[in-house]
């Protein structure tokens, strides 16, 4: 274990891993660009589903099953299926990290629609708010800090799954994963790992810090009062 | 497509399908065992919640493939790695809902168990986890399904049963093992959801008393 780690150390502390075109700064875009693509399609997808069953209340049985069948499929076969049909592309990447992302984004809006209390959304149309008011001005606010909760879950997957691009050529922190594998160079496969995990974690804070300023200043009072 | 594959080869599947199986539960019972201690602890003793939920967190960031790679001093291409690897990646969400499950006993209740004599370990097994049982099978179920599509990632590493489907047809270039390995996938997943359903009926009559 100590071998491993000092064999870890070594392996970061080389300069020349860091640039060029196989460098780590290079493997940091490539999987940003897979991974936060994906979760903004996702988003574009799930989110509108999310507030349309949470607004008219309508499908959510439906929907919620749907999500969670959703979570149930295997995405290192969605991967090879789709890239048997598509080719050597980037397709197969994209269309199974959106497949991944977008149960979890859809059952955490409603969940955030779900809780808005009836007593505001009935004081909102009572002042004469028409139903798209009320979604945009009063429901979407305050459950915005749900819909993050749900995009923050995605990202970490995202991110953690994106190594599978590796497997079908690509690059991303994957690539060091599978060479490391098939190299049986375990210091390289423990340094992809870390580097995942801090950006997985990164992108997690970063979500939480957005997650925090979003949130409507009344709930955030109401909060801290209902826990002290 | 040559579809009469799957026919050809439905006792192999079969087999497959009981393994994965196999492999899912494994997983979600050692998961189970470790924690329910874990979350009574971290609700006991509120310095550990956050080491506990952010341990677990941390875990859930390291890919899934990684961790078994780097397994495998430990246990080498076998099943138990398979099988441990799995087991991290249900801690996240299986200590979470038992926290949050115990957190949510209402006070009065404890209360009232400790007003008729009940020691602290009588309480727990008697009162509070009963009460938590609702959001810990909650849990177990989300923690079940992601575990039978998890498998398949251990493919990689030889253990992956309905996932070597994949990989196999992905080396022949062929579909149809491919799509034989998603659809069961699906299908246990759904048919396991059910039966934790059924189980969660069973075990807490309580909640339909009255009704």
């Amino acid at each position: 274990m100590g071998q491993l780690i000092a064999d870890v150390a070594r392996w970061f502390a080389d300069g020349t891993r860091w640039s060029g075109p196989e460098g780590i700064v290079q493997r940091l875009l490539e999987h940003l660009q897979y991974s936060l693509l994906s979760t903004v399609v996702a988003v574009l997808i799930a989110l509108p589903i999310g507030l349309l069953i949470g607004h008219t209340g309508k499908g959510a049985f439906l929907a919620i099953n749907l999500a969670s069948f959703g979570r149930a499929l295997p995405t290192v076969g969605v991967v090879i299926l789709v890239f048997l049909v598509s080719g050597l592309n980037l397709w197969p990447v994209y269309v199974a990290l959106v497949v991944l992302a977008i149960p979890v984004i859809v059952t955490n809006t409603y969940a955030g629609m779900a809780a808005v209390d009836h007593d505001v959304r009935d004081a909102a149309r009572g002042t004469g708010l028409n139903g798209w008011q009320v979604l945009f001005q009063v429901e979407l606010p305050l459950a915005v800090p749900l819909i993050l909760n749900g995009v923050r879950l995605a990202v970490v997957q995202v991110v953690a799954t994106a190594t599978i691009a590796a497997y079908i050529s690509f690059g991303g922190f994957g690539r060091y994963v599978f060479d490391g594998f098939a190299q049986n160079d375990l210091a390289q496969v423990f340094g992809g790992a870390v580097l995942i995990a801090v950006l997985a974690i990164t992108l997690d804070l970063a979500l939480s810090g957005l997650q925090r300023a979003l949130t409507p200043r009344g709930l955030a009072l109401q909060r801290r009062r209902s826990t002290r | 497509m040559r579809w009469s594959w799957i026919p050809d080869h439905a006792g192999e599947l079969a087999m497959t399908t009981l393994e994965h199986t196999a492999i899912a539960a494994v997983a979600v019972l050692c998961g189970l065992l470790l924690a329910l201690p874990l979350g009574v602890l971290a609700v006991r003793f509120p310095l550990l919640k956050g080491a506990v939920l952010g341990i677990s967190g941390v875990l859930f960031t390291i890919p899934s493939l990684a961790l078994f790679i780097l397994l495998l001093p430990l246990t080498g291409l076998s099943y138990e790695t398979a099988v441990l690897g799995l087991t991290v990646y249900t801690l996240v969400v299986l200590v979470r809902n038992t926290v949050e499950g115990l957190a949510s006993v209402p006070p009065h209740v404890r209360e009232a168990a400790r007003a008729m004599g009940y020691g602290g370990t009588r309480t727990l097994l008697t009162v509070e986890l009963p009460l938590a049982l609702p959001v810990i099978m909650a849990g177990v179920r989300v923690a079940t399904v992601m575990t039978i599509s998890l498998v398949s990632v251990a493919g990689f590493i030889g253990h992956g049963a309905l996932g070597q489907l994949f990989i196999d047809g992905f080396q022949r270039d062929f579909a149809v093992p491919v799509i034989a390995g998603v659809v069961l996938t699906l299908l246990l997943a759904l048919v396991a959801d059910l039966a934790l359903v059924g189980v969660q009926h069973a075990l807490t009559p309580w909640t339909r008393r009255g009704r």
